[in-house]
């Protein structure tokens, strides 16, 4: 154990903080997306941002390091810097075209996909596959040089806003199920495409279906081998797998709740002074702190290319169970606020914010794989228990 | 920046698991691990491990290591329900090597490292278990000591005074009376003093501080070990049981069970391992982690103790089957150096809420 950096890393910390500093601090237009861009360029250039994208494709190019990328991400959170382009598309679009596409699909879309020219709409889910995402039946079919497709996409996330779609798509209708699938991409404003945002039980529309009627695209959007889509849509981060065991939600969200404890008054008192209040904030805090330090040891691990064992499957319920606990103090403190309909958009609203937090906390056990698939997860793969369902 | 623990940390987990393992670890039935008291043989063959110096400094005679590798030492203890006090011996031979002057050492250090001597803490009373609620006072000690681990078998109590001090009593100025304990595998006492000897270690209330949260980390670790060996159980006993035709394993509403087992405890491992080492680099975090850690991993160790026991069925709740031996351990654990809530409060009140 050894919590100190090696001196070469707290050079490369300096130099971090010394570019924060100098670029980012000194801003009076942080939030103009201009602005924003150019700095992200600034922070590409020097190796802080896109680290194992290409630099002829606009990343940075950088050996995997673990702890430098933890560097990175601690000192631009320090000081509240944009990292990375959020979204799916430097997520998921940008690894699997490395590792899968053409040249031709590299060149037009990685370089604008890294600057949020280009943003993404995961095609994916439908109505009748969720969980079973194998079982997809929209269906795109080979017509000429042009790919065919007509189905339903449901739970997709902003695709409002989005410039492209990045689909799984049935292309061998009588291959077994996992074979017959193809990742496919599209332009969302061609002809055919049809959004329809979604309302959620808070209000916001994070959400939309997507309808795809006689929807054109290329031959040549096929991404990885023809009826391969299933693997191809598993390619994830190989380098620095970022999020591993991450805290950065949920510590914000632990001090913010001190906070409120802090302010808010149960029975004439602060609410933080009530032995209920106090015990369950450090209830929580325990759970907190050893999410900390597991995904410290889970750095490590990855460092040192060890494998995690069960731990590395537990994360997404850790952070699950956190909000949802979090959810269940607030409430407490907040009082007849919580009977409030939270506001959406830039006014945020009083106390009744947490309200959100609470519905929220449902939608994070929900999305990117539900609490009990996270559970066959953990029991089939960590704990090597039979397989539960008949077709798998 | 490396939050692991040492190759040489991991080699003698892996040495004690095998130790323990072989002796507690597969089909010994109840009354193998619950000796009410101190197998000779057994407190022998730790004896050799040399176990007891672990935390006193080379000079000493000792190994020089850190809280952190007796933290080690103490899941492993817990997983395999040690009927014998091996972190406790740890910690008085760290005390001692710490607080001691050179009679002291010159006296004690010898007989706990190479001749098998057994210490025992006695450092609860009616007020409760933290330094603040001691109240012994004087050269000659009079008054009770509740909660004693294996007194029996002691040659020495470390005995908690007002303020925090620190003497050594032998055991043959002190009675010893047992108590009926829940947990078979660490039996306890009330130890009684009328104007006993006490020949004080330290008025130095922050050595007691550090002690009172050396016990705590390693009383957390020890629930985490009992808590993760009986969820071993139960995954064993569902692959292999049958119902229905099926593997009960194949069961969702029990494997979701069983993964949220692991939902608690995988992560929980780190926290006790940061606390240690908070403690082992003097920390300004070090007694609230260690608060936070002791309430933490007590609290959720029981639980899933509970639901491991829920999942072996009846057989679970059988004298007969050893399942209730380690959800004893980490209820004892659990209420071992104050409850959760006290924890929690003073965790809270380190922190300025």
């Amino acid at each position: 154990m050894d919590l100190r950096y090696t001196n070469e890393q707290t050079a490369f910390q300096q130099r971090v903080r010394s570019f924060l500093a100098e670029q980012w601090a000194p801003a009076e237009n942080k939030r103009d997306s201009a602005f924003i861009t150019r700095f992200r360029q600034l922070a590409t250039d020097e190796g802080y941002l896109y680290r194992g994208v290409p630099r002829r494709y606009g990343g940075s190019e950088q050996a995997p390091d673990v702890i430098r990328a933890q560097i990175i991400r601690e000192e631009f959170a320090a000081v509240r810097a944009p990292m990375e382009v959020p979204g799916n598309g430097v997520a998921l679009v940008v690894p699997t075209l490395i590792e899968w596409g053409t040249e031709e699909q590299k060149d037009m879309f990685i370089k604008k996909t890294l600057t949020g020219e280009y943003r993404w709409a995961q095609g994916y889910s439908e109505p009748g596959s969720g969980s079973d995402l194998a079982s997809v039946t929209s269906r795109a079919e080979l017509v000429g040089d042009e790919w065919v497709i007509n189905g339903h996409k449901i739970w997709t996330t902003l695709a409002q806003y989005a410039t492209h779609m990045f689909a799984l798509l049935r292309t061998e209708p009588d291959a077994p199920k996992h074979k017959g699938i193809s990742y496919i991409l599209l332009d969302m404003k061609a002809p055919g495409v049809t959004v329809r945002p979604i309302t959620q039980i808070n209000g916001d529309t994070e959400f939309c279906e997507v309808f795809l009627d006689d929807v054109r695209t290329p031959a040549s959007m096929l991404v990885g081998p023809r009826g391969d889509g299933w693997n191809v849509s598993r390619s994830t981060l190989k380098h620095e797998r970022n999020h591993i065991g991450s805290s950065t939600r949920t510590m914000p969200m632990f001090r913010s709740l001190v906070k409120l404890a802090q302010r808010r008054q149960i029975n004439g008192r602060p609410a933080i002074e009530d032995p209920r209040i106090r015990s369950a904030l450090i209830e929580i805090e325990g759970y907190l702190q050893s999410q900390l330090w597991a995904g410290y040891y889970q750095q490590t691990l990855a460092a040192n290319n060890e494998s995690p064992g069960v731990l590395g499957l537990v994360n997404k319920l850790t952070t699950t169970n956190f909000f949802h606990r979090v959810a269940q103090l607030s409430a407490e403190i907040i009082g007849d606020d919580a009977l409030l309909a939270p506001k959406q958009g830039r006014d945020r609203g009083g106390d009744e914010r947490w309200v959100n937090q609470m519905l929220g906390s449902l939608g994070q056990a929900i999305s990117g794989g539900t609490s009990n698939i996270q559970r066959n997860i953990i029991s089939e793969r960590g704990l090597g228990l039979p397989r539960s369902g008949s077709e798998n | 920046m490396r939050f692991d623990l040492t190759d040489e940390q991991k080699s003698l987990r892996h040495m004690l698991a095998e130790f323990f393992g072989e002796r507690f670890g597969g089909a010994q039935g109840v009354e193998a691990i619950a000796h009410t008291t101190l197998d000779a043989v057994l407190w022998s063959a730790v004896g050799e491990l040399g176990l007891a110096g672990a935390m006193v400094p080379e000079e000493d005679g000792g190994l020089g290591l850190d809280l952190l590798t007796a933290t080690v030492i103490a899941e492993v203890t817990g997983h395999y329900a040690v009927p014998a006090p091996v972190v406790p011996s740890i910690l008085a031979a760290w005390l001692i090597a710490t607080a001691g002057n050179d009679e002291q050492k010159g006296k004690w250090l010898p007989k706990l490292l190479g001749e098998g001597a057994q210490a025992a803490f006695a450092l609860a009373e009616e007020g409760g278990w933290a330094p603040a609620d001691w109240t012994l006072t004087g050269a000659h000690l009079s008054g009770a000591k509740l909660c004693v681990e294996r007194a029996d078998s002691a040659d020495l109590f470390i005995v908690g005074g007002k303020d925090g001090s620190l003497a050594i009593v032998e055991a043959g100025s002190a009675t010893v009376t047992p108590v009926d304990t829940l947990d078979r595998t660490r039996p306890l006492f009330t130890v009684t003093f009328e104007a006993a000897e006490a020949d004080v270690l330290t008025t130095d209330g922050t050595v007691a501080g550090r002690l009172f949260d050396a016990l705590c980390i390693t009383a957390a670790a020890d629930a985490l070990g009992a808590a993760c060996a009986i969820q071993a159980r139960a995954i064993d006993y569902a692959k292999e049981r049958k119902q229905y035709g099926q593997l009960i394993g194949s069961f969702q509403a029990l494997k979701h069970q069983l993964a949220d087992m692991s939902v608690e405890l995988e992560p929980a491992r780190p926290l006790a391992w940061y606390a240690a080492h908070a403690w082992d680099m003097g920390q300004d975090d070090a007694a609230r982690m260690a608060a936070l850690a002791k309430a933490h991993l007590t609290d959720i160790s029981v639980k899933v103790a509970r639901g491991a026991i829920e999942a072996h069925g009846g057989i679970g709740y059988t004298w007969e089957h050893p399942a209730h031996l380690f959800l004893k351990r980490a209820m004892a654990d659990r209420s071992l150096l104050g409850s959760v809530n006290v924890h929690r409060e003073r965790a809270a009140a380190l922190a300025g809420w």
